[in-house]
């Protein structure tokens, strides 16, 4: 199948990368200026207590066995210890991988929901009004901070309308949608002006593309042109855009989740970064960069599926 | 399309506008951006003040006017100082390639693994917050979005015939570098940097946003957000207008991109 | 023009005009155009490009997007019937039915993501209703006749897998597969290495004269035309300046301008030792000015041509020519 060596030839090519940023996160700890464990106690602790501490996480090593180690036990899913939460980070970070997930997932959704048909419709009625303010609307969107419309719309629809909760991750699965509404949203607003202008560039490629002046003339509909011909064509960049701003939804998120208090990974960092819970922000670190790589595999075992030709690539 | 479209023009109009707004804030208002009148707290937008004042009794037109310069400021060093670092590099590993580009690639690839935003966040927790170590986080980062750019610009133009005929002419890399190649090449890097501005502005009001950026007396558009944030429901204005700002600056920003990519012809420009 | 009116017309054209608005103005691309191919023949259309040859194989199929084309007047009669007043779901139905196209490139003619075999018999399963299995052994069928070998296992090849000359003869397939009554070939075979086209018009004769179809085949080489058409129209400006039986115009052209396209073909042998080419530039379409489009151009050029109109007139029976002093073009 070709698929198994499509797969696993891009996980091959990631191999120096995965190793660039387990030194990314490795080097979060022993760039920090000074003692990071005198830091994280921040001078409650005797130098005994700072001694053992750091001979428990190994930081007396030299430095290349230490990151040695930090790999070695990073493939077993092993992120080391939190001093401060006293757990193990793999399991602080598993417990908030779950709502940043949904989170990520529900914001693609909507902003795929609300780009395709406004992309649709701009492209149909190329340098026309609808064109023209669907194109504005996509530039102001843009330039709104995520923080500042995560606030409009509590102010807007939680405080005022009480449609949606302003807070928290909420119960079961439908109460998740619920509560994730108004952040998914929020991410979204930033992220379909960007899938807009992708997909209404592809579509109007795609219908002057000759294949489709061929298919009119073979007696086909517009409609069935618009879904077998245009949209599976313009699907392509759709994809690649959703997968080159994984990145910028993630960096969304964080903020997102601050403004909704959604106890996810974003949460995670911003709370680990002010408390200087070090091993937690490397095992974050370790963990933000795998979602991005694994999304843009994803994305590319999309596109092979959708045209062959990137299959060799 | 290269001519001058409306929105280049309004795009211009705007920021010269919000520049000058910052330039001349102390003539602006009668009001000190840091002095605190708790007699004056919690009032709505008004004759007096136009954007009404925070919890501490500041005006927060005042406020607004003065961030201008904050923000402007920082979102023009992020922006143009790791655009020259990564244009330069990026279209120097694109003309020799060899060992240099193979390792440049490498690091970049690494970086834009991470989320901007948790690897500033990262790199903040190492450095600590404040104005200083933001610039040094987005120096450290930023140049790879530009470098990616100008490379591969560069695999393009390298083989074309100019500079094929400069390199059989013996001239030095400097000066096919920086004589013949980079003209050609900066169109889409100034394209992004537009939009790359509206980023760092966003970037930089986020951080201080969330408690790691532009410490706290400094007006600041994204620390004023923060700092209404809880008092949503009963002063609205205090988060509102101050992020109004930032759309205003971050349209005017974009317009003139959008003005700009017309004008250099419309090359495909990949960003994100 | 036109002599009486033949029985035999399956595509009658008249005066057929058409007119693109852009800024600043419209461009007229065809100048009251009329032409009629008969059951079964082949008319070669050709001129340079700009001319609108391939402006004029896309109005005949309604296949112009307007804005910014615009139909301002005459008709196409496709068996009597009136082609620019059928709704557009009856025109559909046409399509690839009765009239089918095969364009200049086709490395793009064919959709990248979808297999070959699947757009060929297309037009099957949409217009005859065929079930995707019986489409697939008729588009089996297909390929084999228009010669590619190993049909069955290719069916479900993409585009990206064949070269540029068997793709030609996919869209010829996909544009034959129900059987049209009229072929529209807008430069089959410019896109294609010499050796390849040659095959190619062999083949296009082939399908022709085994169903008995009538086909226009446009091309800006009139050596191409000349090799397979029973009669010809050139056209210039959009207007059509000679049309006639193919040996008449090629034995005895009776316009400057299709003298000047047999001297600058490279296929034309008699003249292929020393080519000559056709000085100047085809007038602006947005303005037109009074007088013959051809005279900037012309060697034969009098004063009379800058002034007075020009319009096909028969110079032999079945013959006509749009030049005032056609006897003086040799």
């Amino acid at each position: 199948m070709w698929i198994f060596r499509f797969v696993g030839l891009r996980l091959l090519q990631a191999i120096p990368v995965l190793l660039g940023i387990t030194l990314v996160a490795f080097l979060a700890i022993h760039l920090v200026p000074g003692d990071p464990v005198r830091i994280m106690l921040q001078g409650r602790a005797s130098d005994a207590a700072v001694a053992e501490i750091n001979a428990r996480l190994g930081l007396d090593q030299p430095l290349l066995v230490q990151y040695g180690r930090f790999v070695g036990r990073a493939v077993t899913g092993d992120l080391g210890t939190s001093i401060i939460q006293r757990a193990p980070v793999s399991k602080i970070v598993t417990e908030r991988l779950i709502p940043s997930s949904f989170l990520l997932a529900y914001a693609t959704l909507l902003s795929v929901l609300l780009a395709v048909p406004l992309a649709v419709w701009a492209a149909a009625r190329r340098d026309r009004f609808a064109d023209h303010v669907i194109r504005i609307a996509g530039t102001v969107s843009f330039a709104m901070p995520s923080f500042w419309i995560g606030l409009i719309l509590i102010l807007g629809f939680g405080l005022t309308l009480k449609w949606f909760p302003i807070a928290g991750f909420g119960q079961g699965f439908w109460g998740h949608v619920r509560h994730l509404f108004l952040p998914a949203l929020t991410i979204a607003l930033f992220l379909a002006p960007l899938l807009i202008q992708s997909l209404r560039a592809a579509m109007l490629d795609a219908m002057t593309a000759e294949h489709v002046e061929v298919a009119r003339a073979k007696g086909l509909g517009e409609r069935r042109i618009l879904f077998k011909y245009v949209l599976r064509a313009a699907l392509i960049p759709v994809v690649t855009i959703l997968a080159v701003n994984i990145g910028w939804m993630v960096s969304g998120s964080v903020i997102v989740e601050a403004v909704f208090s959604v106890a996810g990974l974003g949460m995670l960092l911003v709370h680990a970064v002010s408390t200087r819970d070090y091993p937690v922000i490397q095992g974050l670190t370790l963990v933000f960069a795998l979602m991005v790589i694994g999304v843009n595999l994803l994305a590319d075992v999309a596109c092979a599926l959708i045209d062959r030709r990137t299959r060799n690539a | 399309m290269r001519r001058w479209s409306p929105s280049l023009w309004i795009g211009i109009g705007l920021l010269a506008v919000i520049v000058l707004a910052g330039l001349f804030a102390p003539w602006l208002t009668p009001y000190d951006p840091l002095r605190q009148d708790y007699g004056a707290a919690l009032r709505p937008p008004g004759p007096g003040h136009w954007f009404g004042t925070d919890s501490l009794g500041r005006d927060i037109f005042t406020r607004s006017l003065y961030a201008i310069r904050t923000d402007l400021v920082i979102g023009f060093w992020t922006t143009y100082v790791p655009m020259v670092v990564g244009v330069l590099l990026g279209a120097y590993a694109g003309l020799v390639r060899g060992w240099f580009d193979t390792v440049l690639m490498r690091v970049i690839d690494t970086a834009l693994a991470f989320p901007f935003l948790v690897l500033i966040i990262v790199i903040l927790a190492i450095l600590g917050p404040g104005t200083q170590n933001i610039y040094i986080a987005v120096f450290l980062v930023g140049w790879t979005m530009y470098a990616r750019l100008a490379r591969a610009e560069m695999l393009v133009e390298g083989g074309k015939d100019y500079i094929l005929a400069a390199r059989t002419l013996g001239y030095p890399t400097s000066r096919i570098l920086l004589r013949h190649a980079l003209p050609n090449i900066i169109g889409s890097s100034i394209v992004f940097s537009m939009s790359d501005f509206v980023l760092n502005i966003l970037l930089v009001s986020g951080l201080s946003f969330l408690g790691l950026g532009v410490p706290a007396p400094t007006p600041e558009w994204g620390a004023m957000v923060a700092e209404g944030k809880d008092f949503m429901q009963q002063a609205w204005w205090i988060s509102t207008l101050p992020g109004l700002m930032i759309v205003v600056t971050g349209v005017a920003l974009a317009l003139l991109g959008d003005g700009l990519t017309h004008r250099l012809g419309d090359r495909h420009v990949t960003g994100g | 023009m036109s002599p009486a009116a033949d029985a035999g017309a399956l595509l009658r054209v008249e005066a057929l005009e058409i007119a693109f608005r852009v800024r600043g103005g419209d461009v007229l691309a065809t100048r009251g155009v009329s032409f009629e191919v008969r059951q079964g023949e082949t008319l070669g259309l050709v001129g340079e490009s700009g001319s609108g040859k391939s402006v004029l194989c896309r109005a005949l199929l309604r296949l112009l997007p307007s804005p910014p084309a615009q139909i301002r007047g005459g008709r196409v009669l496709f068996d009597g019937v009136d082609l620019l007043a059928l709704p557009e779901a009856r025109m559909r139905e046409i399509r690839g039915t009765d009239i089918a196209m095969v364009f200049q490139n086709p490395m793009t003619s064919l959709s990248p993501v979808w297999p070959i075999g699947d757009q060929v018999t297309e037009g099957l399963r949409i217009h005859r209703g065929l079930s995707k299995s019986a489409a697939r052994d008729r588009g089996v069928e297909l390929l084999r006749a228009i010669g590619i070998p190993d049909a069955a296992r290719r069916y479900d090849d993409h585009p990206s897998q064949w070269s540029g000359g068997m793709l030609q003869r996919a869209v010829i397939a996909m544009a034959m597969a129900c059987g049209p009554r009229l072929l529209l070939a807008d430069e089959p075979t410019t896109a294609l290495d010499v050796t390849i086209q040659e095959q190619i018009l062999a083949l296009l004769a082939d399908l022709q004269a085994k169903n008995g179809m009538a086909m226009v085949l446009v091309s800006h080489d009139i050596g191409v035309v000349a090799e397979t058409c029973d009669r010809i129209a050139v056209m210039y400006a959009g207007t059509l300046v000679e049309t006639g039986p193919a040996a008449e115009v090629l034995g005895n052209p009776r316009h400057p301008y299709t003298l000047g396209l047999m001297r600058s073909s490279p296929r034309m042998d008699e003249h292929a030792t020393r080519l000559q080419p056709i000085p100047g530039q085809p007038p602006d379409l947005a303005r037109p000015a009074p007088g013959c489009p051809f005279v900037e151009r012309c060697t034969f050029a009098r004063d009379a041509c800058r002034h007075e109109s020009v319009r096909l007139r028969e110079v032999a029976p079945g013959h006509a020519s749009a030049c005032l002093f056609p006897e003086s073009v040799v």
